[in-house]
């Protein structure tokens, strides 16, 4: 009899150390990922009972969140994080956990330099203090988000508890149309199902779509599950997962990658395969979206009008009318040619190759304008070293874009890139929350890194497929 | 060590919004520490900050214990700075429509009793506490309700949630701990950390 259970299932039999009689499990952890924002207060706690790091072969740190991306000379500007950055180094070299900092070429944003090292694999199950974790399901891994005594309880034990959620498969089946990316459908599967229609949920990723996508374009639809209310997500792997991962620095070699890759396959959802839920959607109904709102949930197509109070589902206007007022946006009106004073190309949603590649064909030959901050922010020093051997910096900053060093930078903001004001800035981010980009009454408006580059050079939000010589 | 949870009670403060996001509860700038004291006072700063009649802004709750909030209350970051800041504003319980998933297991580890309610049942509650900021919220994880003056309101929690506080196992690590053994065993049935053979 063949195997009905889903790629979630199968991964979380095989991490089951003990069920407890309340049916919380007690999970085996096969990576986990560290920072410098989540983790001083957790290793504290280990130094308070006095425990060791039980795995730290299976432990990495970089730093990201706090990182400088224009003046990394140490000890930072900002006394702040130059303490939260001695801390992870002091706490990495006391416990003996792999620290990959700025003096080592490797480091990032922690969802690129995981699977861009080839720590995350297939079947592993992925934790790190930071939501976005759910990145690494691009690969057939289960990966979430966990708060920082959770992070002490896997330094400590390698395991934590966690309750099984229901998985609900979300197909997207079709071509997406030209100037459609990865994240103009992960935005779109947010409005359909909204920012919480996926709690008690881990969301696989299927269908035509899905299939088609690169492994980084998968990455940028599992890495925002969680705005979907999903704390994991993921896709099951294939020929490019295997690919993907041929090669890279923590992956096994000869033999050995061959049992893995063999291995990696047969963890996929079969065709059988049992779900707790599905939805079904259609690429052909997807165009380049744009956030208007304070939720990721708030998008609407590039050609759309905002919505109107009046329209929305009862219990719905307050949330919108304050959004709209927030936004100092009017309902009813087009997105399109809304004004916008700072474009950002950055984040673990969107700062690898591809990204860069596509918004350097987008900007090349055109200049940002005059009323637009621009910058481009790559998600690994591995990245950005590639970019700068293809020439995109010069394309960048031909157009005026600063072309900066890797980080989290200002998807939130936590370093000194920040918003001023009531600024709204064009960002391939992940979250609009209000205050999320560093100006409490700053503004953000989500979109494909596509969009921002074109945003930036139009001075507002343009259609990338009506965008002179995009030729998408 | 124990230390059961059973009841938590106190006046309430009332934040009936929806999709209150980690961000809004604590700001990203208040994150650049590397231990969570002090950041009670910067609760819903920026929140606070825009609008002068915000309930943290309101003398009149300032003692509060109970937190009275909406849909999806704790959505967007891991950051367990956010109960971190509402337990050490005051709050010891949230009764809130629904909670976003990392927000209430971070609510566990610290023993902060999150539980869910109706949303017609909270609009109630949130008026009272509003109508008389010294009512005292009397949230029972025993009997699993909320009370209020003459209001009686149920409440859930998942099953787990409530024995860990109600039994006071709400240390995780002690319990995780206690399972080395079988942890160590585990490590041998895991494929990739043993050659792709296992």
């Amino acid at each position: 009899m063949s195997d009905r259970r889903n790629l979630f299932n199968k991964v979380w039999d095989l991490h089951d150390v003990r069920t407890l009689p309340n049916d919380q499990t007690q999970l085996f952890i096969g990576l986990h990922l560290i920072h410098e924002v989540t983790s001083p207060q957790a290793f504290e706690i280990l130094r308070d009972r006095n425990l060791k790091v039980a795995c730290p072969n299976q432990t990495v740190a970089t730093v990201d969140h706090i990182v400088p991306t224009a003046d990394q000379s140490r000890p930072f500007q900002d006394g702040l994080a130059e303490k939260m950055m001695s801390a992870i180094e002091r706490n990495c070299d006391e416990f003996g956990v792999t620290l990959l900092d700025l003096k080592d070429g490797r480091q990032g944003i922690v969802h690129v330099v995981g699977p861009e090292q080839g720590l995350t694999q297939p079947g592993m199950t992925i934790v790190c203090g930071d939501s976005h974790t759910s990145t690494h399901g691009a690969f057939g891994s289960i990966a979430i988000g966990i708060g920082t005594s959770n992070v002490a309880q896997v330094l400590a034990t390698q395991t934590m508890f966690l309750s099984r959620p229901k998985v609900r498969r979300v197909v997207v089946n079709g071509d997406l149309a030209p100037g459609v990316y990865a994240k103009d459908v992960i935005l779109y599967i947010i409005q359909q199902l909204g920012v919480q229609g996926g709690v008690g949920y881990a969301y696989e990723y299927a269908g035509t779509t899905i299939d088609a996508m690169s492994m980084e374009e998968r990455m940028t639809v599992c890495n925002m599950s969680i705005e979907g209310g999903a704390r994991c997500g993921y896709i099951n792997p294939d020929e490019k997962t295997v690919e993907y991962l041929r090669g890279r620095p923590s992956v096994p070699t000869g033999d050995e990658f061959e049992r893995a890759a063999a291995w990696w396959l047969t963890l996929a959802s079969g065709d059988d395969a049992e779900f707790d839920d599905e939805v079904v959607y259609n690429a052909a109904d997807i165009e380049p979206t744009v956030t208007w709102g304070i939720t990721p949930a708030q998008s609407v197509g590039v050609s759309q009008p905002l919505p109107n109070v009046a329209d929305c589902d009862a219990g719905e206007e307050t949330l919108i009318s304050e959004a709209l007022e927030f936004m100092g946006l009017a309902e009813g009106e087009p997105v399109k040619g809304t004004p916008i004073d700072v474009a950002f190309i950055g984040s673990c949603t969107n700062s690898r190759m591809s990204d860069l590649r596509e918004a350097a064909r987008i900007v090349a030959g055109h200049k940002v304008a005059d009323s637009v901050k621009a910058i481009v922010v790559p998600g690994s020093q591995l990245v950005r070293e590639q970019a700068m051997q293809e020439g995109l910096h010069e394309v960048f900053e031909a157009a005026g874009f600063e072309w900066r060093e890797a980080g989290c930078s200002m998807c939130l903001a936590m370093n000194p890139d920040k918003l001023q004001g009531r600024e709204v800035c064009a960002s391939s981010s992940n979250r609009n929350f209000k205050g999320r980009q560093g100006s409490p009454t700053g503004r953000t408006l989500l979109m494909s890194p596509a969009m921002v580059a074109a945003a930036a050079i139009e001075g507002r939000v343009a259609d990338i497929r009506e965008f002179a010589g995009a030729a998408v | 060590m124990t230390n059961t949870i059973k009841s938590v009670s106190g006046t309430g403060i009332p934040l009936m919004l929806d999709d209150i996001d980690t961000d809004r509860i604590i700001p990203a700038r208040y994150l650049r520490c590397v231990t969570f004291d002090g950041l009670g006072d910067h609760a819903f700063e920026d929140d606070r900050q825009q609008d002068p009649r915000h309930p943290f802004n309101a003398s009149k709750f300032s003692g509060a214990t109970v937190l009275v909030a909406g849909r999806n209350f704790g959505c967007g970051s891991s950051r367990e700075h956010a109960p971190q800041s509402l337990m050490r504003w005051g709050i010891k319980a949230v009764i809130a429509e629904s909670f976003a998933e990392i927000f209430f297991g971070n609510c566990c580890s610290l023993g902060v009793a999150a539980v869910t309610a109706p949303r017609d049942e909270l609009d109630k509650l949130a008026a009272a506490v509003e109508a008389d900021a010294t009512l005292e919220v009397v949230v029972c994880l025993e009997n699993l309700t909320a009370k209020a003056g003459d209001l009686c309101i149920p409440v859930k929690m998942p099953s787990s949630a409530r024995e860990a506080l109600i039994t006071g196992e709400w240390d995780y690590l002690g319990q995780l701990l206690s399972a080395s053994c079988a942890v160590k065993e585990h490590v041998l049935t895991v494929p990739y950390l043993n050659g792709f053979s296992a």
